[in-house]
């Protein structure tokens, strides 16, 4: 499923300073019923963002109005636990289209860029000084840009450069996904395949 | 040059090296199940692809199956809906599809290698994250997001980065009450949730050697709890004797070619690892965990450390230990316990059952305790009666229910209830990960024998 291009986003983020957020907090199992990749926006971090009820936890940061954009700036160690590929889709569903950590968890990490979502990782440093401007003036901006792989926090003039990898990079700048590669090979993996052993 | 174990399974299955980008990675053997394959086949109909190697994807209904009344319609709705979504999926492109009620059904990663799907040096992935437990086998076996779930079934091939290689190596005698998931354990809450992210952990030392191949699979399963991609074992007698005249596994001349294969898969001795780490066998007693991801573990008979003593911020560490309602420097042992979980792919195979048996046998189940023994396959189920491991189970006041994840993830109606404390001999204590609201106690099938006949945290060497 390709994705809209990724080249700069200029955005307020919500800050969501947790650590070791693991994917059943990102989207509990109960809701992983679909069979099609619909709606898991509603239920992203659900038992943290509403009550057994279903009425809204006032003290969360998703349903404080004062924090909002497209970037989501979490903890270190962010996504850990599941392969599910529902976490990212909640997470993009939800309309981020960028996390920031300090340090990612591996699956989900790969899982956002085969979905679009780009995970920008940091220094710790750097993460606390970006959480600090939010909660200071929540209308801080932080800008990405993966061409030139930095990350700039608007008010302080912070920046910083991340890692991606040159493939997986311009995936990203031109919306493609690894199938449409894979399925320029075929004949390649199958000359491969009769090659293996069982 | 020489090389590692992973190595050579690795890089005898890259297609194609991309400058600067993953490589391209052949998959032999891929499992599917009813939660992650419905949004792959939806985008493989949208596109108009095809399933390249209908013979190599292997269908199985477990994550959301309810473990009482198998032969009953699925009640839930969208559960029922899944399941039949994976059915027609495999009709439709030609995959076998052991679903609910087949004899081989199970969980994805127990009937894997109770069939001969998982060999040794083969590839194999799921879109599950314990697909880890294949490893055991001295296969590279990880869990993939849908979309790659996608990629395997059109082209067979995922794009994968080569991992960094991690050697774990502990040696010497187990102690007395100490089984595979306490090793597993071990490790996780020495390395921390996150200690061996971007890895690929072979272990290695006599433990794993001395190890039966179900304990093997446990200890390979609970890989990724330390954020490793996987972790493997190389294959030995043992793992041959094992796969021998399974169902899939080569026959006749093939068994034979691949066994002059299967017995060069292992590190050569001056092969090197980017990260290597040893530990004692003699440090580790029976596990527990007291937190809320599975790195917070401890001996059982030790008490919750305090903020001060574990790796990271102090107020995840305080929110952790608020929502299971313990505090720092607590004992564990006397903790009162209202279920108990044995199953799911770390603990479900007959060996865990065995262990449970080995306790509960000639005691009674404590009246405050509910218990759900859930196989992790129908074959495990078979091997249960005919051991005459129910009839102890029966006599102690247990029943046995039919195969599944059950409450290891409660999807389906196997639903810890909120603020009730669970010990579980799955793998993830994550807050709500056995209902809303439940607390989770990671432990071995002896700790959750220890506890289904007490109703409380038991050291299971007072009972053995
Ligand atoms: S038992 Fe649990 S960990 Fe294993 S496959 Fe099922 S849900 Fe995943």
């Amino acid at each position: 499923m390709a994705y809209d291009k990724f080249t700069t986003l200029t955005s307020t983020a919500v800050p969501l300073p947790i650590e070791n957020v693991d994917t059943d907090q990102i989207i509990p199992a109960r809701f992983l019923k679909a069979t099609k990749r619909e709606g898991f926006g509603d239920n992203l971090f659900r038992d943290w963002r509403y009550n057994g009820d279903d009425t809204p936890k006032e003290d969360f940061i998703l349903n404080n109005p004062i924090y909002t954009g497209k970037i989501l700036v979490g903890g270190m160690n962010f996504g850990s636990g599941s392969s599910r590929e529902h976490a990212a889709w909640a997470v993009y569903d939800y309309g981020f289209r960028c996390v920031v950590s300090s340090f990612f968890a591996d699956i989900f990490k790969n899982n956002c860029l085969n979905i679009g979502v780009l995970p920008v990782q940091i220094s710790p440093e750097f993460s606390a000084e970006i959480f600090e401007a939010i909660y200071a003036d929540p209308k801080t901006e932080l800008e990405i840009n993966l061409e030139d792989q930095t990350i700039t926090l608007l008010s302080s003039g912070t920046k910083e450069s991340f890692d991606i990898n040159g493939y997986k990079k311009g995936n990203m700048l031109n919306g493609f996904d690894d199938i449409d590669y894979l399925q320029n090979m075929k004949s390649e993996i199958e000359t491969f395949t009769e090659s293996r052993p069982f | 040059m020489s090389k590692t174990l992973f190595d050579k399974v690795w890089d005898s299955h890259v297609v194609r090296k991309i400058e600067d980008g993953p490589d391209v990675f052949f998959i032999d053997r891929h499992l599917i199940h009813e939660v992650t394959s419905p949004v792959a086949f939806v985008g493989l109909k949208s596109r108009g692809l095809s399933v390249l190697y209908p013979e190599r994807t292997f269908a199985v209904a477990d994550h959301n199956t309810p473990t009482i009344n198998q032969h009953l319609p699925v009640q839930d709705p969208l559960s029922a809906n899944q399941l039949k979504t994976l059915e027609d999926n495999a009709n439709e492109y030609g995959i076998s599809h052991w679903g609910l009620g087949h004899q081989n059904n199970g969980i994805v990663h127990v009937v894997g290698p109770e069939n001969g799907i998982t060999l040794p040096g083969a590839t194999i992935v799921c879109g599950d994250s314990h697909t880890s437990t294949h490893g055991a086998f001295g296969a590279i076996a990880f869990g993939i997001g849908t979309s790659e779930v996608e990629m395997v079934l059109t082209t067979q091939c995922i794009m994968q980065p080569k991992p960094k290689k991690m050697r774990i190596s502990i040696n010497g005698p187990l102690s007395k009450g100490v089984t595979p998931k306490d090793v597993g354990l071990y490790i996780i809450s020495q390395l921390t949730t996150s200690g061996a992210t971007g890895y690929f952990v072979e272990y290695a030392g006599d433990v794993f050697e001395n190890m039966t191949m179900e304990g093997r699979m446990t200890v390979c399963n609970l890989s990724i709890e330390m954020g490793a991609r996987g972790g493997m074992i190389a294959p030995d007698e043992k793992t041959f004797e094992y796969i021998k005249g399974r169902a899939k596994t080569p026959k006749g001349a093939d068994w034979d070619k691949a066994m002059i294969y299967w017995k060069t898969l292992k590190t050569d001795d001056d092969a090197s690892f980017d990260k290597e780490l040893t530990f004692s066998a003699s440090d580790i007693e029976p596990m527990i965990t007291y937190g809320t991801n599975p790195g917070m573990g401890m001996g059982i008979s030790k008490n919750i450390p305090s903020a001060e003593s574990v790796e990271g911020g102090k107020a995840t560490y305080d929110k952790s230990l608020a929502y299971m309602g313990y505090a720092e420097n607590e004992q564990m042992i006397g903790k009162k316990i209202d279920f108990v979980f044995i199953g799911s792919c770390t603990n479900g195979r007959i060996e865990d059952f065995r262990a449970f048996a080995s306790i509960v046998k000639g005691r009674k189940k404590a009246d405050n305790v509910t218990a759900w023994l859930v196989p992790g396959s129908h074959i495990v189920e078979a091997k249960i009666k005919e051991e005459g491991l129910l009839d102890i189970f029966e006599d102690a006041g247990f029943v046995l229910r039919e195969p599944g994840c059950s409450a290891c993830l409660a999807m389906n109606d196997d639903k810890v209830p909120a603020g009730k404390y669970a010990v579980s001999t799955s793998n993830r204590n994550f807050e709500g990960r056995q209902g809303p609201g439940s607390r989770t106690l990671l432990a071995s099938p002896l700790v959750a024998a220890a506890a289904a006949v007490t109703g409380v945290v038991t050291d299971p060497r007072e009972l053995l």
